[in-house]
């Protein structure tokens, strides 16, 4: 983002509103202005260019859009931006850290739990917050707090072995040899 | 609604930045208040709810999916007045009401008295509901909900909330409240009634669960026959009576 | 010199981790919503929400008028340029936007493109259609009903709704073995449509510059040189300045393989405005107007001898294709490889009589991870099994073996006319009835009935054909079904492959560098992997009907091998020896007599460019098309067990066991993913997805509020096992894996629910098996059917 130029839009009709919202998106503050309708997704996408966060329905079933508000789950097709006003927003983009990826991440990696990657976002958030909160889930609670986001490719048994990866390495830092074998291949 | 373009509002108000409504407490009376930004997440989470309201406690985890728990409410729920809620049906059973407070203060509206249409609530254009109150149980409270979802946050195909208030054996309030088979929220009202003042004995139980059947009013579609919708309420109000007999308590 | 250890440096066998998960688990993939060009517009489809009307006009002049709307399409526009109709795969035609009359709810009727989607959406609100309701048909009895409307009225030579009549096999040869039969088995089904519904919708982003003359389209396509060609074909313009860039997909299983009304209208607008066009459908778009899977009626006959010996089929279907044939699929096979089915069971004869028809619904058929309707087929063939054996009163186990093609009778050509060449059916079949517990579950079934529980257990085997195809029978629009691979060694022994495939999240970037590592002994994490951009890509058919690993996988052996055989000749010369007294292991070339002397495959590549042989062309590069000699016949045995709730219907999964031969498995997770990804769809076919239509044409499941996708929650967990038989034609043995669960498996689940219901006389529940149709047949012990229209009463 620079000052030292920006284009502007033509002058909108008198009648579309506009308002200022401001949103720490993955510890960045973040301003934009928007429109009241403009929902958050489109905003995280389209205005802030993070785009990792994806839409995949027009119910709010499929969950592809989930990204933490103030370190909540929160399906962002289904909120406005000016709703966000003021509050943290996490996004995929945000889960790694500045060296290295979070362990859920790795952990969707090692145990093959992403396969067309769309929906992957969303799960990965979504578990985080579960881990969070329940930080030795069995299959059953991470199935039950998956529910909430669909996934047609991989049948979601990899997603639950991801997330007892990750809940491994997060609690002892230690992970017993993934199912396919030492993961460390050279190649 | 927005989204699909059914309704294009001029203004839209936003109340989830609304101080002190996220609560849900218990008074020392046992009445159960729910402050209208208490999120279903937060009731399904609720050590509150699971020691003393059972009826609610069954429906809180089967609301929506888990995300969508993290962000609708139980009032919001019973004012978007959706015939298929299932929050909706678990107030009927209780006998709850929901506070409204506006320009002309407040007031108390009883369930039957807030929905008067699919998606139609009775509020005026200045009020808001604030909470919704479900009344002290006469006894200990007790009773569940149960409904068909095809999947994880399908809309009810039928369910039965229950909500007994037990003295010891003896029934002394009974009430049945019921989704997804007719217009609205039915109260089965009758079904109900043959439950007060006896112990719940496996003919009154099966006479209120013929009683709830009767008392849907189901459509045929795609979830199925209105014959079958009948069935799921006899069905569920049967389990959900028989779990709180003593026999059903040894097997669970 | 030690050998390399070919799993260690990424061969196959081994379960290398994904190079595609380090940009999806960070949010970096690229996928078609996420390419943003400058001066990029936005357009948004209009469209009918009536299934059968005649258009009487059309008023955009509001949508116009609206600031930030750009330009408005309508049939009529399209018309003026020659494409309001374009032709589709299966040599029909196809409306791009509507002029005469809607033929299904959802059809696009007009395009607005403006300068952001909300304002697109906005300004489709204002346009005014003025519709003249027509009698709807919502299925093939109505289609084909006396006085009927003519859903077709655009076509010469179209008096009525039928498509094709077409039939297979040895009809006479066939009436004789159901003459002599001791016992005739029938079964009546249908094939609900269904649609594949992947999480990311179609779009694409078509960009013309008019300085350059060149088109450029972004597009979610399984198939880039196909959109190539049709877009050539449909817009006129010169191939070599069409380029066709196929990103990151979200998701494809046969949804993104046809060309849809929405690319070729954003291409046109891109044209038009000479600036980047995007058109993103919404989920209701997706699902109600992109090519859908399934819905065929069969009726069903096995003549069977008395000691339980098939001694013949016949199947009768119907196929309801919507109001466009569209399909996708060898242009030679009208109802597409049905004719597949009973390939796995040793019957002397066979006849298939298949008919086609239009009704007013979303155009398809052939889609969803189907292999070219080989689900149906499938499906049909084991629900037919189940019958059967059920008539004769035998056990559905014991059925099988005895039909199976045996071990030792390979080659074996099927009374429908394939060439099936390896297979241990029984094998597989007794690796899933030791896996299940097979007697002690019918023990424990048994039990159970005392009590009043119902249980059931379903078994489905079959072989299905994959890797389409040999070019004496296979093509698309007259192009041969062959594939490619390009393969250029740099010359510090990496390597750049790219294929005429295009994955979906299948993992070739992963797994084509594997067959490169086995082949060529360079580790697979120096071979980067590209699909999908048709100016850089060699020319292929594109990834679906599992066809990627038998074609394109074969042509990257291929490739491969040709640069081995001239980087043997390179080693000869660096090595100052004559090529026959070169050997090779993983890597290495070295002297027969002398062992340590030798050059990595590394050396030869670095030679290529500074130290060639007298004469040599320069360089380390080649490319490969691969015409497969044969399909592939991968072979599968999938066992669910079920309890069955009689009061209410539902029905819950016990364990599900699947046991899978695909010949060499390149990367066992990857493989064990497809696996399970494809039960995943079964299960969601067998118990909840389901679109309908009402009396009206109204699509119930336009939406995922309708249309049920399971979560995990839902869906239950997999045990997996393997037998492998290599492919005796395929380069590397290997064949093809992605369909077969999403093929075989939906029987298994409805053959344990009926096996559950077996006791009332029902003898079909029609998928979705709901609970309220489970809990129907419970009742009335009738059959259960679930073909539109759905009734609605109060």
């Amino acid at each position: 983002m620079t000052s030292l130029y920006e284009e502007m839009a033509p002058t909108p009709a008198d009648e579309v509103p506009v308002r200022q919202v401001t949103i720490t998106v993955n510890g960045e503050r973040r301003s934009a202005r928007v429109e009241p309708r403009l929902l958050l997704v489109h905003l995280l996408r389209q205005g802030f260019k993070l785009t990792g966060t994806h839409i995949g329905c027009d119910t709010t079933n499929c969950g592809a859009c989930t990204v933490l508000v103030d370190g909540t789950p929160i399906k962002s097709c289904t909120m406005l931006a000016v709703q966000a006003d003021g509050h943290d927003v996490m996004t995929v983009e945000g889960l790694a850290g500045p060296s290295e990826l979070h362990a859920i991440q790795e952990g969707f990696k090692e145990e093959h739990g992403l396969q067309c990657g769309f929906c992957t976002p969303g799960m990965m958030l979504t578990s985080k917050a579960l881990l969070e909160e329940n930080p030795n889930p069995t299959e059953d609670e991470i199935r039950w707090a998956l529910g909430g986001n669909l996934c047609r490719c991989t049948g979601y048994q990899n997603i639950v072995k991801a997330v007892m990866w990750a809940a491994e390495k997060l609690g002892d830092g230690a992970v017993s040899t993934a199912e396919y074998g030492d993961g460390e291949v050279t190649a | 609604m927005l989204k699909l373009r059914f309704a294009s509002p001029e203004m839209l108000v936003d109340i989830n930045e609304i101080p002190d409504l996220a609560y849900h407490v218990r008074d020392p009376d046992g009445a159960i208040r729910v402050g209208a930004l208490c999120r279903h997440a937060d009731l399904e989470r609720s050590t509150l709810l699971a020691q003393h309201q059972p009826t609610m406690m069954g429906a809180a985890p089967v609301v929506a999916d888990p995300i969508v728990r993290n962000r609708g409410t139980l009032v919001g729920s019973l004012c978007h007045a959706d015939p298929q809620g299932d929050w909706a049906s678990v107030m009927m059973a209780l006998d709850a009401s929901v506070i409204a407070y506006g320009t002309q203060g407040r007031r108390s509206i009883p369930i039957r008295d807030l929905v008067s249409g699919p998606f139609q609530n009775t509020l005026s254009y200045d009020e808001i509901a604030v909470e919704a109150v479900v009344p002290p149980p006469q006894g200990v409270a007790t009773g569940g909900y149960l409904k068909l979802e095809r999947r994880v946050g399908d809309f009810a195909t039928a369910g039965v909330a229950v909500a007994i208030d037990r003295v010891g054996d003896r029934v002394v309030r009974a009430g049945i409240g019921l989704t997804g088979v007719g217009g609205s929220t039915i109260a089965a009202d009758d079904a109900a009634a043959v439950l007060i003042d006896g112990s719940l004995s496996a003919e009154n139980i099966s006479e209120a669960a013929e009683l709830a059947a009767a008392a849907a009013r189901p459509h045929t579609d795609h979830r199925g026959s209105a014959d079958y919708k009948r069935q799921l309420i006899r069905v569920f109000t049967r389990r959900l009576l028989n779990r709180l007999t003593t026999a059903g308590e040894e097997a669970a | 010199m030690t050998a390399l250890d070919e799993v260690k440096i990424g061969g196959l066998g081994s379960s290398r981790r994904r190079v595609e998960d380090n940009r999806f688990v960070r949010g970096k993939g690229s996928y078609l919503d996420d390419i943003t060009l400058p001066g990029m517009l936005h357009m948004e489809i209009l469209r009918s929400p009536l299934a059968h009307a005649r258009i009487n006009s059309i008023d955009t002049s509001k949508a116009w008028a609206m600031p930030g709307v750009r330009l408005v399409l309508t049939g009529e526009t399209m018309a003026a340029r020659n494409l309001a109709w374009m032709p589709t795969l299966s040599y029909d035609t196809q409306a791009v936007l509507a002029t005469d009359k809607v033929r299904f709810q959802g059809q696009e009727v007009a395009c607005v493109i403006a300068d952001d989607p909300y304002i697109a959406k906005d300004a489709c609100q204002a346009i005014v259609v003025d519709y003249e309701p027509l009698p709807v048909v919502v299925n093939p009895t109505g289609s084909l009903a006396e006085g009927a409307p003519v859903i077709r009225d655009d076509k010469e030579n179209q008096p009525d709704n039928v498509i094709y009549d077409w039939e297979v096999g040895d009809k006479d040869g066939t009436d004789r073995a159901f003459a002599e039969a001791d016992l005739v088995s029938e079964i009546e089904l249908h094939y609900p449509r269904s649609h594949p519904s992947p999480i990311e919708c179609c779009g694409s982003v078509a960009d013309f510059n008019r300085a350059t003359s060149k088109l450029t389209v972004y597009l979610t396509t399984q198939a880039p040189h196909i959109i190539r060609a049709a877009v050539a074909l449909v817009a006129e313009l010169p191939e070599h300045m069409i380029r066709i860039v196929a990103p990151d997909i979200g998701g494809g299983f046969g949804n993104k393989v046809p060309v849809y009304p929405g690319y070729v209208a954003a291409i046109l607008a891109s044209i038009l405005l000479e600036r980047p066009v995007k058109w993103i459908e919404d989920r209701t778009g997706n699902l109600i107007s992109t090519g859908f899977a399934r819905d065929v009626y069969l009726q069903g006959q096995l003549a069977l001898r008395r000691d339980g010996k098939i001694l013949g089929v016949r199947m009768n279907t119907l196929a309801d294709h919507g109001a466009f044939f569209s399909d996708a699929q060898p242009s030679k096979f009208k109802i597409g490889l049905m004719h597949s089915a009973f390939a796995c069971y040793d019957i002397p004869t066979a006849h298939l009589q298949a008919r086609g028809v239009y009704t007013n619904k979303a155009p398809g058929g052939v889609a969803y991870r189907c292999s070219f309707r080989v689900t149906e087929a499938m499906f049909f063939q084991e629900r037919m099994v189940q019958a059967a054996a059920d008539d004769l009163g035998m056990d559905q186990a014991e059925f099988r073996r005895r039909n199976f093609v045996r071990d030792d009778d390979f080659p074996h050509r099927t009374p429908f006319g394939f060439l099936t060449d390896s297979g241990q059916y029984a094998k597989c079949l007794d690796v899933g009835l030791e896996a299940i517990g097979y007697q002690s579950f019918l023990q424990e079934k048994e039990e159970a009935a005392k009590r009043g529980r119902l249980l059931g257990i379903g078994i489905s085997t079959m072989t299905e054909p994959l890797g389409a195809g040999n070019s004496r029978e296979y093509d698309i629009l007259g192009i041969k079904m062959f594939d490619s691979a390009e393969l250029r060694i740099h010359m510090t022994g990496k390597a750049l492959l790219r294929t005429g495939a295009k994955s979906q999240g299948q993992g070739h970037e992963t797994t084509w560098a594997q067959i490169v590592a086995h082949e060529l002994g360079i580790p697979a994490e120096d071979v980067l992997v590209e699909e999908g951009d048709t100016d850089t890509s060699p020319f292929g058919m594109g990834t679906y009907a599992s066809r990627s690993t038998p074609v394109a996988g074969a042509a990257v052996a291929m490739v491969s091998r040709k640069i081995k055989a001239k980087a043997r000749k390179i080693a000869a010369h660096l090595l100052e020896i004559s090529e026959e007294d070169v050997e090779w292991e993983l890597g290495r070339f070295y002297v027969r007599s002398q062992p340590d002397r030798g050059v990595t495959i590394q050396e030869c590549a670095a030679a290529a460019y500074s130290n060639m042989p007298d004469g040599m062309e320069p360089g380390l590069e080649n490319v490969a098309y691969y015409d497969p000699p044969n399909l592939t016949w991968p072979f599968a045995c999938y066992i669910a067990t079920v309890e069955v709730d009689p009061e209410t219907g539902v029905w819950d999964v016990l364990r599900v066991v699947a046991v899978d031969d695909c010949g060499v498995r390149i990367n066992p997770m990857i493989v064990e993913g497809q696996i399970m990804g494809g039960l995943t769809e079964a299960y969601a076919m067998a118990n909840m997805q389901f679109i309908t239509f009402d009396e009206e044409g109204n699509c119930i499941g336009a939406n995922f509020t309708d249309y049920l996708l399971p979560t995990s929650w839902e869906t239950p967990g997999f045990e997996l096992h393997e037998v492998v038989t290599p492919c005796p034609h395929h380069p590397i043995g290997a064949k093809g894996i992605g369909e077969c669960a999403a093929v075989g498996g939906p029987a298994a689940f409805v053959n344990a629910v009926m096996d559950a219901v077996k006791g009332t006389g029902a003898r079909n529940i029609d998928m979705p098996v709901f609970p309220d149709r489970v809990y129907q047949a419970l009742q009335t012990g009738q059959d259960v059917s679930g073909a539109p229209p759905v009734r609605a009463e109060a």
